[in-house]
């Protein structure tokens, strides 16, 4: 592993070759890497961002597109009000632009096809990124455990890969979408409406039949909340990963 | 070092802040939470803390017996790998070396260390990196009991190393010979993540 671990530590230099808007306030950002050395859905890498004084600021994104070996990495990252990073990757970067990243990091909030035990995702707000990943890995995998994702979203307009995860859905006989509004749900909505609890869990089998791994991703104390629902209803706390994308409030669910 | 292209950043909290700060890290006003899993629910009447050195007990106490033992406050700056970190965090509990002393021992054993956790969370140690009053078993924070899902109620505290190595809800310290990697080691993470050196993964030098 020492090979793979330096290559994942190694600084490369990144360059943006696409960005796109998924909502108002979130953008998909494509890099080129050369040398990329491939990641499983899930895992993440750090940026860096270096001001011509020498100020550095680094931080943590997940990785969204599928697993693979390709040079390209996707990166989808929420605006955070006032946020140093998130706001310069918003408002300043242009295809062209270059950017230190490394990675892939962290082997344990990550699926692979060699692990295919059945899935079941809850996600918050832009915690869905990690779980999007996971979710196109197994699709080109062709992984046939079945697999269910809980997405909560505040509205409609919030809700983030939208129109691929309405498509996944219709195609794929064992995927299960879910998803819930927790603020506006207009009257046509026929998802779910409020936050995840004891009951909706139950309500779409996120229960421990058959061992699924579990992933938890979105803010703080979205994570807590729900890790404990599941552990409640029966998980076995060491089935249950959990990410914690940052400090309440930096992130919206 | 690469300039990236119209970055200035918001440079919060002025020159002396940034100094204090290890490389790539930010301040945050926060206390995030971050595990692996869910947050163990550990009753303090089915608590105890036990000592070992390789295949023998050290020493073992249940809760009203560790809350007898010295107790010492440290204030120090942590570090997450995440990239936190928070200033003058003030913890409560009993140093390492007092543990030492209340298992009768005179010098700590050479080597390494496996802390192990509720939860079945593991993280490896330099013993070097324990004693000298840099290292406790913290059951207080900011004078309050520890939450549980801050690691309460007795988490391990050494400050100089990245968070991850403060193992929360832990219950034994194994002393041993060799080192191996724990439960964040064997996941990419470095073996000994000192924030200054910027050991966050397996590969950094
Ligand atoms: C493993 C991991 C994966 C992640 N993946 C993603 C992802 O896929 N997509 C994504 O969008 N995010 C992700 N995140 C979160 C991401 O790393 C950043 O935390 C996020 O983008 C915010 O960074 P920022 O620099 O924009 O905001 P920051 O500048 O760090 O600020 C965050 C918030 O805190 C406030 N704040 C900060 N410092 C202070 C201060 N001193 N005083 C008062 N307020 C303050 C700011 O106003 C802001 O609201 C991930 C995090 C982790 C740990």
């Amino acid at each position: 592993m020492i090979d793979a671990a330096t290559a994942a530590a190694r600084w490369r230099v990144a360059t943006v070759m696409a960005i796109r808007n998924e909502t108002a306030t979130v953008k998909t950002i494509s890099f080129d890497v050369p040398g990329w050395p491939g990641h499983l859905g899930g895992q993440h890498v750090d940026l860096r961002l270096t001001a011509e004084d020498g100020y550095v600021a680094q931080r943590s994104y997940s990785i969204a597109s599928g697993a693979g070996s390709g040079p390209l990495v996707e990166l989808t990252v929420d605006a955070v009000p006032d946020g140093e990073v998130s706001g310069f990757l918003h408002e300043e970067l242009r295809i062209g632009d270059q950017i230190e990243i490394r990675g892939p990091i962290g082997n344990y909030f990550a699926w692979s096809a060699a692990h295919d035990y059945g899935l079941l995702l809850i996600a918050g707000g832009s915690g869905i990124v990690p779980l999007m990943s996971m979710l196109r890995s197994r699709d080109a995998a062709g992984a046939t455990q079945p697999a269910r994702l809980l997405y909560s979203s505040r509205s409609i307009e919030q809700i983030i890969y939208r129109a691929e995860l309405d498509r996944l859905a219709a195609q794929t006989a064992n995927f299960t979408l879910t998803q819930t509004l927790t603020r506006d749900a207009p009257s046509e909505w026929t998802g779910e409406r409020g936050r995840i609890d004891r009951a909706m869990l139950a309500r779409w089998q996120f229960t421990p039949a058959g061992h699924p791994d579990v992933y938890v991703c979105g803010p703080t104390a979205f994570v807590e909340t729900i890790a404990e629902h599941l552990v409640a209803i029966g998980h076995s706390a060491s089935n249950v990963r959990t990410e914690r994308f940052g400090p309440t409030g930096a992130i919206r669910t | 070092m690469l300039v990236t292209r119209g970055f200035k950043g918001k440079r919060r909290g002025g020159d002396a802040d940034r100094l204090r700060l290890p490389p790539g890290q930010f301040l945050t006003p926060e206390f995030p939470v971050l595990t692996a899993g869910p947050t163990q629910q550990t009753q303090i009447d089915r608590w105890t803390l036990a000592l070992q050195h390789g295949g023998s007990l050290l020493g073992k106490w249940s809760w009203e017996q560790f809350e007898g033992l010295p107790q010492t406050e440290i204030t120090s700056d942590i570090h997450c790998v995440t990239k936190w970190s928070k200033f003058d965090t003030r913890w409560r509990g009993v140093t390492i070396d007092d543990l030492l002393r209340a298992a009768g021992l005179d010098a700590a054993p050479t080597g390494f260390l496996m802390a192990h956790c509720d939860g079945g969370y593991t993280t490896n140690l330099l013993v070097a990196d324990l004693i000298g009053a840099r290292a406790m078993i913290a059951t207080h924070f900011d004078d309050l009991p520890l939450l549980p899902s801050h690691g309460g109620p007795a988490r391990l505290l050494v400050p100089h190393l990245y968070f991850w190595k403060s193992a929360k809800w832990v219950r034994r310290l194994a002393f041993r010979e060799e080192d191996s990697p724990g439960f964040w080691e064997s996941q990419g993470y470095h073996l000994r993540g000192d924030p200054w050196r910027e050991q966050r993964y397996e590969g950094d030098q």
